[in-house]
């Protein structure tokens, strides 16, 4: 940080209607110059498929591949396309805002998680790599995530979009209360 | 398999990342109790965010299509079978780790070590439903394909109705959301 920085990078939160507002003209750029629509999901694929190719090539490429790699992974959508770049840039963008305003957080075991499950970093990173798992898996059959369905699809007013988005905010509520009950309510603290 | 997208898609990418990543990090998402929060209706950011970029996106994208600056939406094809199922999947996944794909890969950049696993089941997961996609393509993912619609195509009404009355029912909800706000602090 110095005395170059904007102003604004240096605070660490933004009104949460600029910043629903800043990501609704960020998809007008990017419908306009890049004929693309904000996503996360489908990059995570891309990532088991270079992650799987050292392994067993023939099951990401070529004509016998996994008929899933095929349709996620090709002329349209390269290995390392926009959407993986996207995805570094968010990173590389979380990161930097982080550091600007001095908003890092190493987070371990969270305390509402620590109130419910304990102190345990082993049992906290256990659930969160199969929760990962499981929402992944959820963002591929539905064919998108809070980003590609919940904002860029709801946007379009696409049915799919709007099938997932109820579906996805009921059933995160009631998992959320079958975990924590309504006593976690008290507890949810940054 | 194609390897790598054209340079101007890589670096508009990269940069509409960046500017993504920004905006996630100064909302506040990219914390658990920021997501779980609102999964127990005790922080409304989340729905304040998703719900303001919703309207501005669509009066933006509807706008331009309709001046004809954009031949084409990106619209997902309605499997609605998959759509639903998955819509509850990814509920599960996401009140269970805290956080969901984007504002995950975000909160490893902020720092997260529990983010950082969720990132790798992410992986593994995306893996798991590529291997299961052979079974379930020819049967549950056709159940209820009605493929590219809209809320506007499939009623014949005007999509503008729909950001209309979307834009109220924001509005609305804002303004309760706000008033709930002032209580709990006053």
């Amino acid at each position: 940080m110095n005395d170059a920085t904007p102003g604004p990078l240096r605070r660490k939160r933004w009104s949460p209607f600029v910043v629903g507002t800043l990501i609704g003209v960020l998809s007008w750029i990017t419908f306009l110059t890049m004929d693309k629509a904000l996503g996360t999901s489908s990059s995570m694929v891309h990532v088991a498929g270079a992650l799987q190719y050292p392994v067993s090539p023939g099951t990401v490429a070529g004509p016998e591949a996994n008929s899933y790699f095929q349709k996620e992974i090709n002329e349209k959508t390269p290995l390392i396309d926009w959407q993986v770049m996207l995805v570094i840039g968010l990173l590389i963008g979380a990161f930097v805002s982080s550091r600007l305003s001095g908003d890092r957080k190493a987070e371990r075991v969270p305390s509402l998680w620590q109130w419910r499950f304990g102190p345990s970093e082993a049992k906290s990173y256990g659930w969160a790599f199969g929760g990962g798992a499981v929402m992944l898996f959820g963002a591929r059959m539905a064919g998108g995530c809070t980003s590609g369905h919940g904002i860029s699809g709801s946007l379009q007013l696409a049915l799919s979009s709007w099938v997932f988005f109820f579906s996805m905010f009921a059933s995160g509520v009631l998992t959320a209360f079958a975990i924590f009950g309504p006593g976690g309510r008290r507890h949810v603290v940054d | 398999m194609s390897w790598i997208d054209t340079p101007y898609l890589l670096v508009t990418g990269l940069l509409t990342g960046v500017v993504f990543g920004v905006l996630l990090q100064k909302g506040g998402v990219t914390r658990y109790a920021t997501i779980i929060g609102q999964f127990l209706f005790t922080d409304y950011t989340m729905l304040k965010i998703m719900l303001s970029a919703v309207v501005v996106g669509a009066i933006g994208v509807y706008g331009m299509l309709q001046l004809g600056l954009i031949s084409h939406l990106l619209v997902k094809p309605a499997l609605l079978a998959a759509n639903a199922a998955g819509g509850l999947i990814f509920g599960v996944g996401m009140a269970t780790l805290g956080y969901c794909p984007g504002t995950g890969v975000g909160a490893c950049g902020e720092g997260s070590r529990r983010a950082m696993w969720g990132v790798a089941g992410m992986v593994t997961g995306a893996g798991i439903f590529t291997a299961m996609y052979p079974m379930l393509e020819k049967g549950f993912m056709k159940i209820g394909d009605r493929g590219k619609v809209t809320l506007a195509d499939i009623t014949g009404i005007s999509p503008w109705v729909y950001i209309a009355a979307l834009a109220v029912i924001s509005l609305v909800l804002f303004n309760a959301i706000g008033r709930w706000e002032r209580r709990q602090t006053a």
